[in-house]
């Protein structure tokens, strides 16, 4: 092989290796940021991992909200399960007991910390995970 | 009757799409008597579509609520700006405007061609007409917005108040126009595949196209990200959201597109690439409207419970893209021929890793956006992709971008010596380190890793764009397509401080105000001093007066508001912000907390407005561009 010919040749490797890093590092991000998404009546199952970022759904429950300066205490519900919930800082608009939200967090000693609520800015539209929580739960209270 | 009148229209448009699109079956000895046929066909169609859309927003001002349309968009107490924005404020709305601009780019492509051989130029009328003429039917068959309602509404149910915005009312029409306006750019490149030849006409022709449609998408997409800012009152400018990502696509595309043309023009090399980019980018603008227009990500279920819609978008965007891929792999070939030879350590190559680059990132933010709904669809797992995943690909794959963007700028065409760019490169790029290394810490006296990285590599963007203008001007060569290029370098090292400078020093704290308490939030004390209620043309609202001392002494006030409107269940948050070059102040009122007070979110965005800024910049580099390309050039062909 040539100098130049053995030169090209690293080259080419090294982009190749430069390529497989890159790829490789955007699909391990990739799969490190996937959230799933758990039905309250889920994670009174124990199907949620522990302390892994999750997003939970369903409605506020009625008379569940108290606030303490900045942190809010809540109840989701899917109808079949109600989950504490505990947030600190500042809640959405359309945020209020009774309304489909979506927050996102993790669990820790039977209440789930949210770092994140998220209600639609549409009061005619629910969250469609929240939707879809419901739906679940609405078919497991069936005898 | 009017609105009967405007459907009407519709349908003629159709009628005269499809005649353009005859056009596009032109031999070459039959150019001339189609071309006679195709140019008042794509004019007459946007004089009727432009009928259907006057007469679409005189119902909107005229408050005409027998139409669905109109009754569910629109209100008695609208003001009328709010109501003639509201005409492409929903879904049928909007595409009657795709539909009036595809006929307008359809227009002028037929008026101001800039020289495209007729045969050319017949064909690409004829795709243009096709894509048009699938607009108009999926309106007229799936999304009217003359249907009237079989009982008039007295009353009108409202523009959802957060289109209710400046920003918003020109966002979508830019947008839009953008998305459309690849569709010239993709004619052209299906009718030069049809052709089998890709020449200087055919290249010279399809630039300044391709940069307006650039332009304005550039231009729509920062309006979104400056409305999102202000309205959605919580001081995020980019989401990664599917909407936003649907857009951030094919601008990515046109950009890669851009820069391949660019080579083309000068070089003749790339040409099958372009060819590809350019079905790409139009591709994309087509899955962008599936995506918004579907239904498809607000819920899966929801799609598949009422497919008409979304199905005809995708039955068009794979009909657009099966045939014009198809085409490209029977003809390529030929395309392939004309290439010539370029060494590795050349100017070209580091254009082809740019577009490499940039089209890898459509294909990341592309798997990030459908991966969540192929998994709902086939396993009904829901999932989100988080922000981060989105950030850490744009810093894979476009940081090695940028780097490049210098190096092709200091790189001879054709065949350079390493160690020729070496010397060149060096001193720019020792520069860049050090004014990075030095810069963010003399501002903000904190070091950072992101706001060095990014203050280098803005530094390395603007000193080699302005290096290799300098040296244009000096040899006489085509100056406004460098002064583009430079600007546009220009908007992206803008952008880049202000994108790292937010990351890095920005502050946001949620905090209870008590009245007349100081709560002290990124040096500076803000005191609570009333809420008092206060009214506007369609809305009640709550405005918190808050007084602000500033580090420097300099004092103020704003005055955040929680809003309700008379149409609409809950309230709306509207933010105040303090601006200056340098950095913005973003309060947002929470909620009133039990006991007294008010929760707040207070946001310190240091150089969030270089973010738009630069953006702005790299559309007006655009513009120079496109406006370069269409004169005659000064040197006639490159030295090769």
């Amino acid at each position: 092989m040539t100098r130049a010919r053995r030169r090209r040749l690293l080259a080419v490797l090294a982009l190749l290796a430069g390529t497989a890093a890159a790829a490789g590092l955007l699909l391990q991000a990739f799969r490190s940021n996937l959230t799933f998404f758990y039905t309250p009546a889920q994670v009174e199952a124990g199907e949620a991992p522990p302390d892994r970022l999750i997003r939970i759904g369903g409605l506020v429950a009625e008379n569940s909200v108290k606030q303490q300066g900045l942190l809010t205490s809540f109840a989701i519900t899917d109808t079949a399960a109600t989950l504490p919930v505990e947030y600190e800082g500042v809640l959405p608009d359309l945020f209020r007991e009774g309304q489909g939200v979506v927050a996102r967090g993790r669990m820790a000693a039977g209440v789930f910390r949210a770092s994140e609520v998220l209600a639609k800015h549409d009061e005619n539209y629910m969250p469609p995970e929240a939707a879809a929580a419901l739906e679940a739960g609405r078919t497991l209270q069936l005898p | 009757m009017l609105a009967e009148l405007g459907q009407l229209c519709m349908i003629i448009a159709l009628g005269l799409a499809l005649v353009q699109g005859l056009a596009g079956g032109a031999g070459r000895g039959r150019a001339a008597g189609m071309l006679a046929l195709a140019r008042p066909a794509a004019g007459a169609q946007l004089l009727f579509a432009l009928i259907a859309f006057v007469l679409l927003a005189h119902a909107f001002i005229t408050h005409d609520y027998s139409l669905r349309y109109v009754a569910t968009n629109s209100n008695l107490l609208l003001p009328l700006f709010y109501r003639i924005a509201a005409v492409w404020g929903g879904h049928e709305g909007s595409l009657l405007l795709w539909a009036l601009l595809g006929a307008a780019w359809g227009a002028a492509l037929a008026w101001r061609s800039g020289g495209l051989p007729p045969a050319l130029l017949a064909r690409a009328l004829g795709v243009l007409g096709l894509v048009n003429a699938g607009f108009l039917l999926f309106m007229i068959l799936t999304s009217n917005p003359f249907a009237r309602l079989a009982v008039p509404a007295a009353d009108g149910s409202d523009l959802n108040p957060l289109l209710q915005d400046p920003g918003l009312v020109f966002h979508p029409p830019l947008l839009y126009a953008g998305y459309v306006g690849f569709a010239v750019a993709f004619a052209c490149s299906v009718a030069a595949l049809i052709e089998g030849r890709t020449d200087h006409a055919w290249l010279r022709a399809l630039r300044p196209w391709a940069a307006s449609a650039w332009v304005f998408l550039t231009l729509g997409i920062t309006l979104g990200s400056w409305w999102a800012y202000n309205e959605l009152g919580w001081g995020g400018w980019w989401f990664w959201d599917p909407v936003e990502n649907a857009s951030f696509m094919p601008w990515l595309a046109g950009t890669a597109l851009l820069h391949c043309l660019a080579v083309a023009a000068r070089r003749g090399l790339f040409l099958s690439w372009c060819v590809l980019l350019s079905i790409l980018a139009f591709a994309l603008s087509l899955l962008g409207t599936f995506l918004v227009r579907s239904g498809v990500l607000s819920s899966v279920h929801a799609f598949a419970s009422d497919p008409g819609r979304g199905l005809f978008i995708l039955l068009l965007l794979a009909l657009a893209t099966g045939s014009a891929l198809a085409l490209y792999a029977w003809r390529a070939p030929a395309l392939l021929a004309a290439g010539k030879n370029f060494a590795a350590n050349s100017r070209e190559t580091y254009l082809l890793l740019n577009s490499v680059l940039l089209t890898a990132a459509v294909f990341a933010v592309l798997l990030g956006t459908l991966y969540p709904l192929a998994l709902e669809v086939f396993t009904a797992e829901r999932i989100s992709v988080g922000p981060p995943y989105f950030e850490l690909s744009m810093l894979v794959l476009v940081l090695p971008a940028t780097l490049a963007a210098g190096l092709a700028l200091l790189t001879g065409w054709g065949r350079d010596q390493a160690t020729r760019v070496l010397r060149a490169a060096w001193a720019p790029l020792l520069g860049s380190v050090v004014v990075g290394a030095v810069l963010p810490m003399m501002l903000f006296g904190r070091w950072d890793l992101g706001a060095a990285a990014g203050t280098a590599l803005a530094t390395w963007l603007l000193v080699t764009a302005a290096g290799s203008w300098l040296r244009q001007r000096r040899s006489g060569g085509s100056v406004s397509t460098q002064a583009g290029m430079a600007l546009a370098h220009l908007g992206v090292a803008i952008f880049i401080i202000g994108l790292s400078y937010i990351e890095a020093y920005g502050v946001s704290r949620d905090v209870s105000l008590q009245p007349g308490e100081t709560v002290t939030v990124a040096e500076h004390d803000f005191v609570l001093r009333e809420v008092t209620a206060d009214a506007g043309p369609n809305y009640q609202a709550l405005r918190a007066y808050i007084d602000i001392q500033g580090p420097n002494g300099r004092s103020f006030e704003l005055r955040p508001e929680k809003r309700f409107y008379y149409s609409q269940e809950s309230p709306l948050t509207e933010a105040a912000i303090d601006i200056t070059p340098f950095r913005d102040l973003y309060i947002s009122l929470g909620s009133e907390i039990d006991g007294g007070g008010w929760s707040a979110r207070i946001q310190l965005k240091p150089f969030v407005r270089w973010l738009w800024t630069g953006a702005v910049l790299m559309a007006l580099g655009g513009v120079l561009a496109a406006w370069a390309a269409t004169r005659p050039r000064r040197r006639t062909q490159a030295k090769s």
